[in-house]
């Protein structure tokens, strides 16, 4: 398994004049609400623990006022944890002084807004430049190096426009360039792509994952939109009034679902095109010989031509080249129909 | 005394005691200070002779290249000029120039000393809380109550004149420096600390930038009331278009005291020209269309 990147460890965080009297209130088992109308403290976060490894794209989701800007806010220090630790590479970033927190905000992480949050009086290569010029890179490397990632997310000839003069996707394009150019390890993105069209919408993503695929970056994504966090999350957390109800790969969620909350939260999703054959396969099923073959990793969906040609069965071949079981339609109506 | 406020102490004795305080500063203190703005006098004094002896074409032509310098476009330029040369037509082109000297002197030193006050002031509700009050005072004390201490501080003159100036024209600039940086957009600063900027990067990067359009239109307020200011410091020895005013009263000419007037208007609508294309160009910065 790849190494993990930030370990989130038991972290609360409460806003108000008393954090951390409020907090040892919750811990003594009083409850978000009671504490917002006897103290007037908001429980922004409760006891939350969760690994993102390297390498992962790791969603969050939640409705709003879940507190996921809040505790992606935490994994660079925008925000300071009452209780808790986190840890990036094994390192307690919560030890870090103004200096090297600085230093840790310029180099390791960058991070994407969902109100782009450009700097309006700056062309787009000055935006894009910008954190290594606050770094001391000199300005013509800044500016070569962040002529680069204007290419690479496809703005060339744009360099010097002001961001008011490019539309919502296109400034959501230097906010991924201006984030990509300090070649940060971790990219924090909060709703980055809320805030766009449909059709722009699923461009970024799909240049997302493709981006994703060539740098190996560890990515933290933010969503409210259930199908944007199966199709980008390697790992998906869903937060509800600042706890956290369930980490797990989209298809273990959808699978089993771990309380009422997250059930209904996924009930509405196209589950065929989330569930993977090979967390059904029959290894009980001997397919027949001449059955069409499916790979493990492949969704219900694309199991749907064969029977539709009238086969009875598929036969599910595993990573290692093995036909691990077989599948019928009626099973997978059967995965299908669960609730 | 059958009428009035009862008097529950004595304000007399509070009043002696009060000017005997500020006058024993003035015995002990009056040379060092005196002393300390020599550089300050010199500089006005030097700025105004410069003015004065000057060609008037080059002085026009100063003060174009100053509106080129904030406009960036052809018509304020041409009305700046056009305004120069009818105040040089009024006959009173060198007491003009004593005016705009002091003028200048009085808005620059408000920015130099406001900006940096009202940048802490943004950083700290704590001092914003304890500035406000005083601001409001020292906007609604008449202006002429400045004059006196400054007046016994350093005699009549230039210096009186030009710290009185500074103390009435000050808050403006005060409080749009704070008030502008207020207003910038919370994420454009978060994403400043996001990519690692220090407190002071984030203020000239983001914050000062992004504020300027107020901050502008709080130097152009300050401008405005040192215009005015300076007018009424000619009471004290400051010379000027003030001057002129104070004489056509004391002689009774009206038309020394309207051409005088005309002047100081003249010069009222050169600045705010220039101070508000400035702001201009600084706001459509920020706010870039599509061309
Ligand atoms: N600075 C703050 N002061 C008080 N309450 C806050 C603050 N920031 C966030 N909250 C509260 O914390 C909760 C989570 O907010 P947030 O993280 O922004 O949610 P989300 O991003 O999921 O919509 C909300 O109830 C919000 O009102
Ligand atoms: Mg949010």
């Amino acid at each position: 398994m790849r190494p993990v990147k930030i370990h989130v460890e038991a972290v609360s965080k409460v806003f108000g004049r008393d954090p951390r009297g409020a907090l040892a209130k919750v811990h003594a088992g009083m409850d978000k609400t009671r504490l917002k109308d006897e103290t007037d403290h908001v429980l922004g976060l409760h006891d939350i623990t969760l690994d993102i490894r390297a390498g992962e794209t790791f969603v969050i989701m939640g409705l709003s006022g879940s507190g996921k800007s809040t505790l992606i806010r935490h994994f660079n220090r925008l925000i300071e944890p009452t209780g808790g630790r986190i840890l990036f590479d094994g390192e307690d970033i919560l030890g870090f002084d103004a200096a090297r927190l600085q230093a840790f905000r310029r180099r390791k992480v960058a991070m994407v807004f969902q109100r782009f949050a450009l700097l309006p009086h700056r062309t787009v290569i000055e935006n894009v430049a910008y954190g290594l010029a606050l770094d001391g890179v000199a300005r013509l490397e800044a500016h070569r190096r962040a002529g680069e990632q204007i290419a690479l997310v496809g703005l060339a000839g744009f360099e010097n426009s002001y961001p008011a003069q490019l539309s919502g996707g296109m400034q959501q394009r230097v906010g991924l360039a201006r984030a990509l150019a300090t070649d940060a390890e971790v990219l924090l993105m909060d709703e980055a792509f809320s805030a766009l069209d449909p059709l722009i919408r699923h461009d970024m993503q799909l240049q997302l994952k493709e981006l994703q695929a060539r740098l190996g970056k560890t990515i933290v994504f933010i969503t409210h939109d259930l199908d944007e966090a199966l199709l980008l999350g390697d790992h998906i957390a869903i937060l509800k009034d600042g706890t956290l109800r369930q980490v797990g790969t989209g298809a273990e969620i959808l699978a089993a679902p771990a309380d009422d909350y997250v059930a209904r939260f996924v009930r509405d999703v196209n589950r065929s095109r989330i569930l993977l054959c090979g967390a059904f396969a029959d290894a009980g099923l001997i397919p027949p010989p001449d059955a069409p073959v499916i790979e493990a990793g492949a969704t219900l969906e694309s199991a749907f031509a064969a029977f539709a040609q009238g086969a009875q069965a598929v036969a599910v071949r595993d990573e290692a080249g093995q036909i691990a079981g077989g599948l019928t339609a009626r099973q997978v109506m059967q995965a299908l129909a669960r609730q | 005394m059958t009428s009035g406020f009862p008097e529950l102490w004595d304000t007399r004795a509070f009043g002696r005691a009060l000017d005997a305080g500020f006058n024993s500063i003035v015995a002990n203190w009056g040379e060092t200070l005196e002393l300390l703005f020599m550089p300050v006098l010199r500089g006005i004094t030097g700025l105004e002779r410069g003015l004065q002896t000057l060609p008037w074409w080059v002085v026009v032509a100063l003060f174009c290249a100053a509106t080129w310098g904030a406009a960036r476009r052809w018509p304020p330029v041409a009305a700046v000029a056009l305004l120069l040369v009818l105040l040089g037509l009024l006959g009173v082109w060198n007491e003009a120039m004593a005016t705009v000297a002091l003028m200048l002197a009085a808005t620059v030193l408000s920015v130099l000393i406001g900006m940096p006050l009202g940048i802490a002031m943004s950083r700290s509700d704590r001092l914003r809380g304890g500035m406000l009050p005083v601001l409001d005072i020292m906007q609604t004390m008449p202006i002429f109550v400045y004059l006196i201490p400054f007046v016994m501080l350093f005699g009549p003159g230039k210096i009186p004149a030009l710290l009185a100036t500074i103390v009435f024209a000050i808050p403006p600039v005060i409080r749009l420096t704070d008030l502008g940086i207020r207003q910038v957009d919370p994420e454009i600063v978060e994403a400043s600390r996001a990519f690692g900027a220090s407190p002071r990067q984030q203020l000239w990067s983001v914050q000062v930038p992004l504020a300027m359009p107020t901050i502008m239109a709080g130097i152009n307020q300050t401008t405005m009331m040192a215009l005015s200011m300076v007018v009424i410091a000619s009471m004290i020895g400051a010379g000027g278009l003030g001057y002129q005013v104070l004489q056509g009263i004391q002689r009774l000419e009206v038309s020394r005291g309207l051409i005088a007037g005309l002047g100081i208007v003249l010069l009222a609508i050169i600045f705010d020209r220039i101070a508000q294309s400035y702001g201009r160009r600084v706001q459509a910065n920020l706010h870039r269309e599509g061309k």
